[in-house]
């Protein structure tokens, strides 16, 4: 089995920095990626974009070629298309390679840069089929230069408007804009405003992106509540109040979003130490200030050490490599500092997007009828009567009901399920707490587990 | 009368084995408190796979399990909660004729000593149980009136029962010293201190620790039995298989998942609830169960998991009273496979707690048997 001094999990923003900062610092470094290329979920196909769609896509977008490139230059040893499926208590991971079977790696020190999931938003029809998240939009966006051209986007946060704009300069606006801020939550979010100013590109980006949609006449209702996805075999129509006036729109796609958190199925997993981030509404992993875990050894860079986005997550890719190497001996305290003063300033509007885009909570507690649970089809009604019987926390109600136990791996219900419970028993959800994640992270065929090495483990006990 | 920390009976640890006892001890009218260091099932109990397995147990097992069998077969009745019970044949796959042969004889053993529930199957009889079987299995031994349950639906009915019954349960309460106090047992614990008349250690992996203090010795070693689950296939198997001559405990749920144990271990910490999976070695439970049945090629695994039990040297639980001190009990060291009997034993701890005598011969599980070994 190969030894690095570095193991990175995750090629996007972070990871791919991480990898440029290390080699750099002279660390053995191997990065293993889920996708056949870099860039991640924010820099998806950016090396193969062509020019028109890169163009559409914006300069933020196109931003990550030279990273990508730099990447692609460096002498970490990069596996694509790698899937780490586990990862065991003497950090030694095994990855899949499709069709290729299963490979093991250790390194001294592990940077998880696996980035953010999109909140799950539990509400009425969202399993219907046409519905899908404004991330998975542009995503089809990114890949194949696919647009859907009837779509209703519903929800809260930047990204709804990204790929709004991005559709529209595509020549297929959305149908409409449900925004779920309620009214009165700028002049909340507006105490945070002149911090904010500090980065002061986000705003103005945003606001000529809002201006360009109202210019093209897309609707957007503000302040959207009890809101409906209507369909018997797929969508048919959204439904929903706004401004306390009942609205219904034909439409047989919706994109739903509720801003991004945090994907924690790999600090889970490794026993880290989390606690609730208010201002995000999400579990994050417990971090020092150089983002090492509780666990020693074991790093998060990225958006997966809180939300930054991904200016932040290339600062922190590079400030987690300094400070590996900083452990391996070599002087990088100035260069961490410098990139420390540029990581509070670009986080500078992160309070004030934070209040404006905080999430719906009628997404965040769903009414008694709504799948939260959709790998095992578990209602939030059913997690309730689970508690009501006595099931304290995430895993007993998991074991209980199954919820959690399905192909995702609790991914898409685990902070639900959390908030619920806290709520129901009008806990902090602080002491609720999440589910244990168990190997595999990712489903691994029976017979690839059947054709692995088996190596001796090191016993060290989680 | 019973103060908030005192009653009749204090029973450490909240498994199948502490609640079953408790719940069974309420229902002949003693004041129980159940200690419990997590939360119940939290262990063993609520993770194993979750087979009602009479089939081919150690023979001083048989006639417990048996007893147990009855009270399953009624379950509702008693815990108000089907506990995910299912009757379904109980299957071991013989792959050699030296396998069928010591099935042929274990049968001929149950026999005499009265049990029938154990039959072996031919190869077309095996075949008809199981279609997708391998062709190179060549029959089986079953007992077609065994079955599975959900383990931590079942802990938790049986916990839940309790309670109504007037059980307390103390939760996230460390048990950490047991003292004779006059007449009675304190236990001391990070949350206060309890006391009773009787003590019953159903601490499972963590018992070994009580033992030693009434001044006995209980070799109990925490193991983590290893399980893995797939995702939902087309329904192939409708009995719990296992094998013969390799580790494999195997059955597909309602829902169409496969559950694939077998006894195959991680790593156990219990002094941090922890367990590690080791796929080297689940590997072989992988090639096992492709091996059985060919269809399981096409399987993908989506969790894996394992629960602290503890095990004894012997692979028989402790049954019974101290050996040293009075109105002192044990039931722990079920040495992975204790589910089936939680309903069984609970109930006649409850018997020989409250009466002070059992008809169950429970004497080949006696605490002492590590002693007199000594």
């Amino acid at each position: 089995m190969k030894t690095h001094d570095v193991a990175i999990i995750g090629a996007g923003p972070a990871g791919m920095a991480a990898a440029i900062e290390a080699t750099r610092n002279g660390l053995s470094t191997i990065i293993l990626d889920e996708n056949p290329a870099p860039g991640g979920q924010i820099y998806r196909s950016i090396e193969t974009v062509p020019d028109q769609r890169a163009a559409l896509l914006g300069p933020e977008y196109v931003s990550g070629r030279s990273l990508a490139a730099d990447f692609r230059a460096c002498s970490a040893e990069y596996v694509a298309a790698a899937t780490v499926w586990n990862i065991d208590a003497g950090l030694q991971i095994h990855y899949s390679i499709a069709g290729k079977g299963s490979a093991q790696v250790t390194a001294g020190s592990l940077i998880i840069a696996t980035g953010a999931i999109e909140r799950p938003t539990p509400m009425p029809g969202w399993t219907l089929p046409g519905v899908t998240t404004a991330g998975a939009l542009q995503v089809l966006l990114k890949a194949q230069g696919a647009i859907n051209d009837d779509v209703v986007l519903v929800g809260s946060g930047p990204l709804l408007y990204l790929v709004a704009d991005q559709m529209l300069k595509a020549g297929n606006a959305p149908r409409a804009i449900v925004e779920t801020v309620p009214s009165g939550q700028l002049l909340k979010a507006a105490r945070h405003l002149p911090k904010a100013l500090k980065a002061f590109s986000y705003l103005r980006k945003g606001l000529s992106m809002m201006r360009r949609l109202s210019k093209a006449g897309v609707p957007v209702y503000g302040d959207a509540s009890s809101i409906v996805v209507e369909g018997t075999n797929k969508v048919e129509a959204v439904r929903f109040l706004s401004k306390g006036k009942q609205h219904r729109i034909e439409t047989t796609g919706v994109g739903l979003h509720q801003g991004v958190i945090p994907n924690q199925q790999i600090t889970r997993l490794l026993g880290c130490e989390h606690h609730w981030h208010e201002s995000q509404q999400c579990f994050v992993p417990a971090l020092d200030d150089r983002f090492e875990t509780s666990v020693e050894g074991v790093f998060v860079a990225g958006d997966g050490a809180g939300i930054g986005g991904a200016v932040s997550a290339v600062l922190r890719g590079r400030l987690v490599a300094m400070r590996i190497a900083e452990k391996n001996g070599r002087d990088t305290r100035l260069e961490q500092r410098a990139i420390q003063v540029q990581l509070a300033q670009d986080a500078a509007v992160r309070p004030f997007l934070e209040t404006l885009y905080a999430p719906s909570p009628e997404n965040i507690v769903p009414a008694d009828d709504v799948m939260v649970c959709r790998c095992e089809e578990i209602s939030a009604g059913q997690i309730r009567h689970a508690v009501d019987l006595g099931a304290p926390g995430p895993n007993q109600v998991k074991s209980y009901l199954r919820c959690g136990m399905g192909p995702c791996q609790g991914r898409m219900c685990g902070t639900t399920v959390a908030t619920i419970i806290a709520e129901h028993r009008q806990k902090d959800i602080k002491e609720i707490d999440y589910y244990r994640i168990r190997p595999p992270l990712k489903p691994l065929a029976l017979s690839e587990l059947a054709s692995i090495e088996s190596e001796p483990t090191r016993h060290t006990p989680l | 009368m019973s103060t908030p920390s005192t009653a009749d009976l204090v029973v450490i640890g909240s498994g199948i084995h502490g609640c079953s006892a408790a719940l069974h001890a309420a229902l002949r009218g003693l004041s129980v408190i159940v200690i419990e260091k997590d939360t119940a099932g939290r262990h063993a109990s609520g993770v194993n796979a979750g087979g009602v397995r009479r089939l081919g147990r150690l023979l001083p097992e048989v006639p417990i399990s048996d007893r147990s069998m009855n009270i399953w077969n009624k379950i509702s009745n008693l815990v108000d909660d089907d506990c995910g019970f299912q009757k379904a044949p109980q299957i071991k796959v013989a792959e050699t004729e030296d396998e069928m042969e010591a099935h042929r004889e274990r049968v001929r053993v149950l026999n005499d000593m009265g049990f029938h529930h154990e039959t072996i199957l031919s190869q077309a009889e095996l075949r008809d149980y199981l279609p997708a079987v391998s062709d190179h299995c060549i029959g089986g031994l079953a007992s077609l009136e065994d079955g599975f349950a959900l383990p931590y639906q079942t802990t938790f009915a049986f916990q839940r029962k309790a309670v109504k019954l007037g059980v307390r349960f103390y939760e996230n309460t460390r048990a950490q010293k047991v003292q004779r106090d006059g007449k009675n047992w304190r236990v001391v614990t990070d949350r206060g201190t309890f006391s009773g008349t009787y003590l019953l250690n159903c601490a499972g992996a963590w018992a070994g620790n009580f033992a030693q203090q009434l001044g006995e010795y209980a070799p109990v070693e925490a193991i983590a039995p290893m399980m893995i689950v797939t995702a939902r296939m087309p329904r192939f198997c409708n009995a719990v298989v296992g094998a013969t001559g390799r580790p494999l405990s195997f059955k597909q749920m309602e829902n169409g998942t496969v559950v694939i144990g077998g006894g195959l271990r991680g790593i156990a910490s219990p002094e941090t609830n922890g367990s590690q999976m080791l796929f080297g070695k689940l590997k072989q439970t992988a090639d096992t169960a492709i091996s059985i049945f060919p269809v399981m090629k096409t399987a993908t695994i989506v969790r894996s998991w394992s629960g602290i039990e503890g095990r004894m040297p012997d692979d028989m639980p402790v049954i019974g009273r101290s050996s040293t001190e009075e109105n002192v009990f044990h039931a722990f060291g079920f040495s992975a496979h204790g589910f089936q009997m939680g309903p069984g034993v609970g109930e006649l701890m409850a018997e020989l707690i409250a009466t002070g005598e059992t008809n169950a011969p429970i004497e080949p599980f006696n605490i002492s048997r590590f002693t007199t070994k000594h």
